[in-house]
């Protein structure tokens, strides 16, 4: 099961509402996105504990519906 | 010696200096971001070794409870979790990861 990119990004920007998101849909299938992810709130976090908190705002979605998400997180510069 | 899937992964991690819980083999990835995270250790010239998740679902459960990461591939380094894939390249790409293999003392593949 897929998800929508609109989806994605909500669920993102719930969680960390200050996120700029973009997510890019990879392969034109609804399936395979890139998704970026900047935020002030990041800053003094490692890239661990970044992607985690995006993980977390996807609500266990990662890796089952999310198999092909590529996420790069980053501090606004 | 125990063998439910926690004990294995943790034998699987300490066993090595560099250990990538991946889909397939390296020969034969089975999934594009365990291929990506092969190429990368390939381009450090690191030796390493790989657990197929694939072979076993308690490791294919058990390590994303063992990390606390949703997704495979798992890179773990003298014991500590490094990242999956896009931290893979992240920090491949920023020199990070040659610098973090080179201060752990990682050594060249054989």
């Amino acid at each position: 099961m897929a998800m929508a990119a609109e989806d994605i990004e909500t669920m993102i920007r719930t969680a960390i509402p200050d996120a700029h998101v973009e997510i890019t849909d990879l392969a034109g299938d609804g399936d395979h996105y890139a998704a970026r992810v900047v935020s002030e709130s990041f800053r003094g976090q490692s890239r661990v504990a970044q992607q985690r908190r995006v993980y977390e705002a996807l609500g266990g979605n990662m890796g089952g519906a999310l198999h092909a998400l590529q996420l790069t997180t980053a501090i606004p510069s | 010696m125990t063998d439910d899937p926690r004990s294995r992964i943790d034998t699987a991690v300490k066993g090595s200096d560099v250990v990538l819980f991946m889909k397939g083999t390296p020969l034969f990835p089975q999934c594009g971001f365990s291929s990506r995270a092969i190429a990368i250790l390939e381009h450090l010239g690191v030796g390493y070794t790989t657990v197929d998740v694939l072979q076993d679902q308690g490791i294919r459960q058990g390590i994303k409870e063992y990390s606390d990461w949703p997704t495979i591939p798992q890179l773990y380094v003298k014991g500590e979790f490094i990242g999956g894939s896009d931290i893979m390249m992240e920090m491949y790409e920023s020199g990070e990861l040659g610098q973090l293999m080179q201060e752990q003392g990682v050594s060249a593949a054989q």
